[in-house]
Parts: C-alpha cells; structure tokens; sequence
C-alpha cells in the first residue's frame, strides 16, 4: 500500500483528497439541505421526519462515522495545505495584484474553511448534541431550532456563516472537477455555472431557516 | 515616433546576495515611450556603472518574449499586467506619467532571489529532468511520416509545448505551485502518439520532482493561467491531473 | 603553424560521407565510458551533441552560461528547417537541397560539407519528430511543409513561428534523459574563458562560475564548442543580448584559425532602432515583402507626415532599380539599397529607416485578407512600435542576424587544434558566403545529432588521447591568464562604460563592414577599431568585484574579444577583394549592383591564424568544385 499513501500525499494526491471529500461533502449538504428545508413545512412534518430516523439509527450511526471521516480527511487535507502552501511562498509582493489574475473565492478557500471548521465545531457541540442526546426521550426538533434562532447574534453568525458556505462551494464545486481533469472548452462553463448556482441556492437556503425563526420569534412574542 | 519622455518614479528590489536583507530603492527616470521596460534598466544601469556603483542584476536574453530568461515582476504581476506578454515586450508608453513602478523579483521558495531581481530557477530543469521527454536515441527514428496525427491534436500539442519555462506561473501562484510548467511538458508527450510509452511514468516521474524541489500544491486560482506570458491553459492541469490518477491505478508498482 | 587539412574523404560526392562513416575507427562500447567529452553551449548544436554524445556511453561534461541549457539563441528562429524528404513530390532531392545551399552561399563553401548536410537533413526532422516536436501537419495527419527563402520546391518543416523553440525543447529534452541517466553532467552559469591545450591536443578548459566568480577548470579528452555565431559584435543585432563569440574567440588565440570572418548576414526587414537607448533588434519575416511595397521620401529631409506625402514624391527603389523582382529583390541587395537611401538622407525623418507600406495591398486584396496572411507579424509590429500597420506604414530597417564565418573546422568538424571540435553557426564549414533561409536549424542539429558524434570516436580511435591532469601547468597557466586579465579590467576604473565602446565598434563595423565595404572604409576602419581597443584597455570602466554576480565584467570580456574580432573582420573583409554573397565590395559589383565575383582569385576558405593583437597570418583552403558548376547568381 506504499504507493496509495504516496499518491495520495502527493501535490496532485491531496488535490484528489480534497476533491473526493469536498463532493462528497456537497452530496451530505444536499441531504442535509433537502431535510432542513421540510422546516417551512411545520413543525409536525419535520419532528415526525426526524423522529423516523430513530428506526434506523444503526444505519445513521454508521454514516455519521463516515462523514466524520471525510470531514476528517478534508480539514486534516485543508490544514496542511494551507500550511505546506505557506512554506512554499513565504514572501508576498509589495504590490498585491491577485486580484487582477485569480477568483476572490479561489484565494480564500483556506480562511472559508477555517470559518466553516469553527461553525463546524460550534454546530455539533449545540444542535447535534441537542438532538441526539437533548431531547430526554421527546421529538420536538422543531421548537429546539426555535429555540436556537431566537437570539439575533447566533442568527447573524448562522447567516454569514452560510454566505461564507456559499464561496467555499462556489470554488470548490469547479474545482473538484479540474483537479478530476474533468476539463472541455465546451463544458467547463456548464460546470462552473452549476457551481455558482448550487452554492447561491444554498447560502439563500440555509440561510433563510435562521432569518425565518427569528423573524418569527420577533413576531410570536 | 516623435514623442516626448515620460517621467516616473522607480522602487526596484535591490539584494546584495541570497542571505540579505533587501529592500527598494528608489530611481528617478525620464524615459523614451518606446523603450522597454529592460531597456530603460539598460540605460539606469549604464548610469550606475559611470558613477562607479554596482549596476541592478536581472536577467534577460533573446528580448523576443521566447528564451524565458527574463522575469520581473511589475507592479505585482510577473512580466507585467499586460497579457501573453513576457518581460522584455513591456514597452514604457503603457505606463502614465509620473506614475510609480514597483519591480520586484519572482518570489518563491522554490527560487530564492541571488542578487537583486535575479533568481535561482533551477527546480524547473530537475522537473524536466525527471521525465520530460521521449527516450529515443539519435539515429534510431522512424520515418517522420510513419504515424500520422491529427491536426488538431499536433496543435494542441503544440499550445502546450509554447511554455518558454520563465517561471511566472510559479511567481504568480499564492502556493508557488509550478502545475501549469509540468502539465504543459506531460500534456505535450500525452497528447502525441511518441509519447505514449512512458506516459504513465512520466506523469508520476515529474509530480515527485515537483514536490521534491519545493514548489506548492496547486489549488486551482488559476492566476497561473492569467499570468503566463505564452497563454498556456489550465486544460492542460486538468490532463495532468486525469494521468497521474490513472497511471496510480495503472502502473505496477 | 597551422596546416590546413579539410580531409574530405575521396569518392563521389554522394558517397563520400556513407565511405568515411565505413573508413573511421571506432570506440569498442565498453571503452565508451572511459573517454570524457566537454561540450561548450546547449544551444541545437550543443544540446544535440551533448545527448547524442551521451546517449554513446562516452563521459559528457555540457555547460552553459545560462541557468538552464534551455535558453541559448537558437529558441528564437522563427521560419523553420529544411529536409530533402520530398514529402510534397515536387521534385526535391538531397542533391537539390546542396545546390540551393552551395549556390546560395555563392560557392564559398565546402562542397562535401554542405553535402553531407542536405543528406542527413531527412534524418533530423525523423529524430525531431520521434521526440514528440509538434511540427504542423496536415488535415490528414502527414507533415506540412511551406517554401521558403525564394526555393523553388516547399521543404521547409515547421512549427508556428517557433521552430527553433520547439527543436531546441526536443534537443533540451534529450539532454535532461542523459542528465537523468548519470550520462552528462550538467553545469549552469559557467562561462568558458579558455581552451587548455596540452601537448597540441584540446584537453579542458577553463570557466568562470558566474554566481561565485571563482575560476574553475575542466579536463577531458576533446572539447567540443558550439557557443554560436558574433553577430553581437555589431552591438545591435537580431542576436540575444548574451550571445557573444569569446569562447570561440579564446579558442582563436589559442591555436585555433578563424575562418572568413567578414561573411556576415544582414536581414532586411528588421524593426528600425527607436532611439539611443536600443539594446538589440527584432527580425520581422521576410514574408512581408510578398504584398508590402517598399519606398523612401523623394525629397531629402522631408517632414510631412506619412499621409501627406504624394505619390510622386515617393521613391520606390527596389522597384525603379529592379523592375522585375521588385521588392523581392534578395536579402542582401534590399539590405544594401535601404542602406544608401537613408546615407543620402532620404529615410523616414532622416533616419534609419523605410517605409514597408500594405496600403496597395489592402486596397487590392482587402484588410481582411491581409489580416489574414500577416496578423501576427502586424501584432508584433504594434506591440513594439505602438502603430498600427493597417493605418500607418511600417518602418523597417537592415540589421545583422547570422555569421556565415567561424572557426575553421575540417570535414570532421575539427578546428585547426587536434581535439578541439566546433559544431552549428560557431564554425564556418557549410553556408559559404551567405545563408539560405531555414537552413541554420538544419546545420545545428546535423552537427550535433549526426556529425559529431561520429567524428570524435573516429578521433579517439585513432589517436587515443590521454587523460589530463586538472591541477598540471597548462590548466593553473589558463587560470592564472583568466584571472590577470579580469583584474587588469576591474582596475582600468576609466571614464567609458562597456556599453559607451561596444556602442562605438558597432557603429564602425555596421557603417565599414556592414552591408557594404570599400578598400579606403576597410584601411580606416582597422585603424580605427586598433584605437577603440586601445580606448577599451585605458579607459573602461567596470565596476563591481571578481568574486560575485558581475554582469558588468562579464560584458567587458566579450567586448574585449569583439574589439579583435571586429578587427579581424575588417582585416579579411579587405583581403578578400571581390564581392560574393553577403560580402559586397563596392569596387566589384555590375551596373545593376549586383556582386561579381572572382572565382579565379578568391575560391578559397580565407582562414586566419592569431599572432598577437591586430596581427593575424592568413591561410588558404582551396575550394575545389568537383560536382558543381559555378555561375552567376542571377536576378534578372
């Protein structure tokens, strides 16, 4: 197995990383996405979809195991990336012209991942543990989002937050595909505008969840 | 061609050597609008020279935009901001007057600065050495008409083959990744029917030497691409990254 | 004392090369690898030899003052390089590719040289294309070729307008397999100072390391120069601005004769000099003159601008003085005309340049058709000069851009010291008096791939060199030679930059031994070329120190040795009184201007031998015509 860990770890190997686990990742957000979104259909649709989940639990465990990994793989990957890149060109230009030949979303992809690595963390320690372990035997997922989005600041953060998912997608979606060499003149544009797309839809997505609840707290009380 | 001079103010990069500390200095010129950048150096340097001071080291040859000698990173872009242009084809009359130019050296791990807008690109020759070629001995071709090629694959071939081996693509990438010199190499050999016996190894041959002289991941910013004096595209990154994923699984060992 | 053996082999000129292949000794491969082999540049030549040498088994030593063998000169020819493959059926043939050479080179070349290089033409472009050159092609795969230089059949292989890019990069590339495989060991930014003779053989030679300044030697069992051609002695020339002859040079002094030095080549449609400050000058292709017409303001002085100048005050030379060629005139007679219109004062501005005017053609053929035959070459144009040639004319001028002279070297390519062989434009043996477009390409890689490599195992079969020792008398004697002479430059501290003087020799030379020459230009010129070097050695002034990058002392060693060989130039340019390709003596020329030749007195290879300074003895090398008539270049 000495060639896989060194194709792997390779420039061109960790790009492959990056790119399996970051589809990957984007086929989880999907999932995740189409889940949340049975939030604006009430509270009894959403609790009841949540609460099935318990019947399968075994099945849930095992791919929140394998998410993990390809989360783990993709920071670990990111990380070193980023740290590695930085040793490789430690002097920048007096003058910064990177403006002029690169994406503004291209060149942050690292400090998007940071950002997102926070969320990440902050995200699991509150609503995962909240609804996997929380919920002291009750099904009303519902009311803890709720309860979640009734404070302005963390409705805020969940907001930039999910801007910030946007750019990191709309990068990494095309770019998953050039690192598979997934290249044509005539497609490229077709791939990158999906990209764009998928991200705009998720940014206004999700964030329209936290901006929703508030609202409604605003209003409810 | 009767123009007047345009004044500008000048902050190169001045190193005394690898180990030290360098930082701008600053030169007052009036220069012909048809000069070139490297000439209007030619000219600062001469000056320098009659004074008795060490004239600014930096390197250029065919001044054609086609030996890859020359590098120099104007107002922060590597051969400047004008496109498909190398260093040398800078002409003075794209710059306003009165205007203040910063050039700098190519910057680099993997290119340490030797003496003020010189640099040591030598990790480039150790990436071709690795692989960049047919392995045919002189005297033992076939006829040149024997395999036919396409067109327009011997053309796109030759887009890649157009790399002039400057480095910019290196300078201008945040990583100082060198992905866009080696795919132009591996995607000219892939393309070509010669090339296909080593193609597998070659690929996996070049990307090691490549990590190996200390150049960056490429994370596809593409100022590569937007920087490179020859136009060489990212298709061919895209090519590179397609072989070495099957020539991992492909390969015996 | 130099003895002059060309060796060319006996037999039929089309058999004499396959005879001599036969007839030389060879290296048993296991001995291959004891046998050290220096080569000096990597340009086509160099790099050719240095692979093919490799790729033999023998020990390569391959240097270059670049930072990487990749950038020498021959990556900027543009046009392409002949083969006598007849791909296209239209009549080629390896004997019709040595006689457009010989005939172009006005019979003043080596008939079996050139030869041997239209024969092992076909076998280059097999080995460029073998490794991966991507010459255009046709729609249905097969090799495109396009005619070129005014030949009658199309044999010209190319690659865009980059050829010697992509011939070189094939070259580099077999290079860096022999550099992979331990076969050639490769050394950057070393330039060579000096050839280290031993017991009359070539042994080493001594370098300065360009980053470190230190003097390093190098010893092997023959030495191989291919560090191309002088046209830099002009100052400003087509050639890169590092391109110089002191390795050749030093080789002349060391024993090594010089070979009709006044052949030089200058191209007629170059960009113009924009002004004091130019450092060098930019061929555009001959192309150009297919569909622009050529003229100058009839009124000396003139000073309208373009636009306002009437018909009938515009001078169309070459189509008044040539009315059937016209404006395609050859290289050398277009050069010459442009020269003596702008002397009389006629040039744009009175300037140095003419008017190379598509305004006809636009008219006649439409922007869009011009467009599409020239739209690069316009590009280039714009970029430049920042006028756009479909409003404005362009402005065009001669300039120098290839050294038919070089070392002399025998049908082995052996220069006149045992052990020293010189490969591609740095020697003399193949073009005569003139070159024929696309065939620079051709000669390097003949040398390189398929001549050289032959030769020195023939040469070391046969003579068996020993090894040299690094540290014996001759090696410290070059070193110490070497480095009195950088010091004695650093401690000049005069008033004149190397750029003021070499400046001024170019001005000399393009004026007296440029495109044309006369005996009193001549007499003048050697004595005016005498003081300059005199100005050079007491007033120069070369800043900086021996022991680190100094780009300065770099450039005042290639001056110095330009500031002899300018001389020597000169000094054959007189001896050889008769006009003949690129060498144009007013005294010798028909009513038309057209060069007359004097093959009673002048066929022979004028090959000098170096005394001291400004003192040189000349020797003969008979031309003998055994396959050739003959005649009169015609262009009526």
């Amino acid at each position: 197995m000495g060639w896989l860990s060194k194709s792997l770890n390779s420039s061109i190997g960790k790009k492959i990383v990056m790119a399996v686990t970051g589809l990957s990742l984007i086929l989880f957000l999907t999932v995740h996405f189409i889940n949340n979104m049975f939030l604006f259909f009430g509270k009894e649709v959403f609790d009841t979809l949540v609460g099935s989940l318990d019947a399968v639990k075994p099945i849930v465990r095992v791919a929140e195991v394998v998410l993990l990994l390809l989360f783990g793989f993709h920071i670990f990957n990111g990380i070193r990336l980023w740290w590695e890149n930085r040793k490789a060109n430690p002097d920048k230009y007096y003058i910064d012209a990177s403006k002029e030949n690169s994406t503004f979303f291209s060149r942050t992809m690292p400090y998007t991942g940071g950002i997102l690595l926070v969320f990440l963390i902050g995200h699991l320690a509150t609503v995962w543990v909240k609804f996997n372990f929380g919920m002291e035997g009750t099904h009303h997922y519902y009311d803890a989002v709720a309860e979640i989005f009734q404070f302005l600041p963390t409705t805020i953060f969940y907001v930039i937050v999910m801007i910030v998912l946007g750019f990191h997608i709309n990068h990494g979606f095309q770019s998953a595909f050039q690192t598979f060499g997934w290249y044509h003149k005539k497609y490229t544009p077709l791939v990158e505008f999906i990209g764009t797309a998928y991200a705009v839809v998720l940014a206004v997505g999700f964030s329209a969840i936290p901006i929703y609840f508030f609202i409604r707290s605003m209003g409810g009380n | 061609m009767e123009e007047h001079n345009i004044n500008l103010t000048l902050k190169i990069w001045r190193q005394a050597s690898a180990t030290a500390k360098g930082n701008f200095e600053e030169f007052k010129v009036s220069v012909s609008p048809h000069a070139s950048i490297l000439e209007m150096f030619d000219e600062i340097n001469n000056n320098l020279e009659k004074e008795g001071k060490d004239p600014i080291v930096f390197e250029s040859d065919c001044r054609e935009g086609i030996c890859g000698t020359c590098g120099l990173v104007v107002n922060g872009h590597p051969h400047g901001s004008k496109k498909h242009t190398a260093t040398c084809q800078i002409h003075m009359r794209s710059f306003k007057a009165d205007e203040t130019i910063y050039v700098e050296p190519f910057r680099a791990a993997a290119f340490p600065v030797l003496k003020d807008l010189m640099v040591d690109r030598t990790g480039l020759d150790i990436v071709q050495q690795a692989g960049g070629y047919v392995s045919v001995n002189a005297g033992s071709a076939p006829d040149a008409n024997a395999i036919p090629i396409a067109k327009e694959i011997a053309s796109l071939a030759l887009d890649a083959a157009e790399c002039i081996g400057c480095g910019a693509c290196v300078a201008a990438c945040k990583n100082s990744s060198a992905m866009l010199f080696v795919s132009a190499k591996v995607s000219q050999f892939a393309l070509l029917p010669q090339g296909q016996a080593e193609r597998y190894e070659r690929v996996q041959n070049m990307v090691i030497a490549h990590d190996e002289s200390g150049f960056g991941s490429c994370t596809n910013t593409y100022a590569c691409e937007a920087e490179c004096p020859k136009g060489i595209s990212i298709s061919n990154i895209a090519r590179m990254n397609r072989d070495y994923f099957v020539s991992n699984m492909k390969l015996q060992e | 004392m130099i003895t002059l053996d060309s060796k060319v082999p006996e037999g039929k000129l089309s058999e004499k090369w396959t005879n001599h292949k036969f007839n030389m000794k060879l290296v048993n491969p296991a001995n291959k690898r004891k046998f050290d082999i220096i080569v000096v540049g990597t340009g086509l030549a160099g790099a050719g030899a240095a692979a093919t040498l490799g790729e033999l088994g023998y020990k390569v030593k391959a240097f270059t003052f670049h930072d990487s063998s990749r950038r020498a000169h021959s990556i900027a020819a543009q046009g392409g390089i002949n083969a006598a493959k007849d791909y296209q059926n239209d009549g080629d043939s390896v004997y019709r590719l040595f006689y457009d050479t010989i005939k172009g080179g006005d019979f003043r070349a080596r008939e079996a040289n050139t030869y041997r290089l239209a024969e092992v033409s076909n076998n280059i472009i097999d080995q460029c294309v073998a490794q991966g050159v991507p010459f255009a092609r046709e729609y249905g795969g097969t090799l495109a070729n396009r005619s070129f230089g005014g030949a009658q059949v199309s044999r010209t292989f190319y690659a865009r307008g980059e050829t010697g890019q992509q011939l070189l990069l094939g070259a580099y590339s077999s290079l860096n397999r022999q550099i992979k495989l331990g076969n050639v060991d490769m050394y950057h930014r070393r330039e060579m100072l000096d050839v280290v003779v031993v017991d009359g053989k070539a042994k080493g030679i001594t370098v300065r390391n360009l980053l470190t300044g230190e003097v390093e030697s190098y010893t092997a069992q023959a030495v191989v120069l291919a560090t191309g051609g002088y046209s830099n002695v002009f100052f400003l020339s087509t050639s890169a601005m590092l391109s110089n002859a002191t390795a050749a040079w030093r080789a002349h002094k060391k024993g090594a004769a010089f070979a009709n030095p006044c052949y030089t080549q200058i191209h007629p449609t170059c960009l113009p000099q924009h002004g004091e400050g130019q450092s060098k000058l930019v061929l555009m292709s001959e192309s150009l003159r297919n569909d622009g017409r050529i003229w100058v303001p009839n009124i000396v002085g003139e000073k309208r601008p373009v636009s306002e100048i009437p018909e009938s005050d515009r001078d169309y030379y070459l189509e008044r003085r040539y009315p059937s060629f016209g404006n395609l005139a050859p290289r050398d007679i277009s050069s010459r005309s442009a020269k003596y219109a702008c002397d009389e004062g006629k040039g744009v501005n009175g300037g140095n340049s003419v008017y190379l005017d598509f305004a006809d053609a636009i008219n006649r053929i439409g922007e869009p058709a011009v467009r599409e035959k020239y739209g690069n070459l316009f590009e280039m144009y714009e970029n430049i000069t920042g006028e756009n040639p479909y409003n404005v004319p362009m402005q065009i001028y001669p300039a120098p851009h290839y050294t038919m002279g070089g070392l002399w070297v025998d049908y082995n390519l052996q220069s006149s010291i045992p052990g020293l062989f010189v490969a591609g434009e740095a020697n003399f043996s193949d073009h005569g008096a003139n070159r024929l477009g696309a065939s620079a390409l051709m000669q390097g890689l003949a040398d390189g791939y398929f001549v050289v490599p032959y030769s020195i195992g023939n040469y070391f079969g046969s003579e068996k060199p020993e090894k040299s020792d690094v540290n014996g008398a001759e090696f410290k004697a070059a070193e110490e030679s070497v480095k009195e002479s950088t010091d004695k430059m650093l401690s000049i501290n005069g008033k004149q930059t190397v750029d003021d003087i070499h400046r001024k020799l170019g001005d000399l030379l393009i004026d007296k031994v440029g495109m044309s020459r006369d005996e009193a230009g001549l007499k003048g010129v050697i004595k005016n070329i005498s003081d300059l070097r005199e100005e050079f050695w007491n007033d120069v002034k070369v800043v900086g120190k021996a022991g680190e990058i100094n780009q300065n002392l770099e450039r005042a060693g290639r001056v110095a040795d330009f500031l002899e060989l300018g001389e020597l130039m000169a000094v054959d340019a007189l001896d050889r009184d008769e006009s003949c390709g690129a060498h144009f003596r007013e005294e010798h020329q028909t009513d038309e201007g057209e060069a007359v030749r004097n093959d009673e007195d002048f066929a022979y290879v004028a090959a000098w031998e170096y005394e001291k300074a400004g003192s040189w003895k000349l020797h003969k090398e008979d031309l003998k015509f055994e396959s050739v008539e003959l005649a009169t270049r015609s262009y009526k």
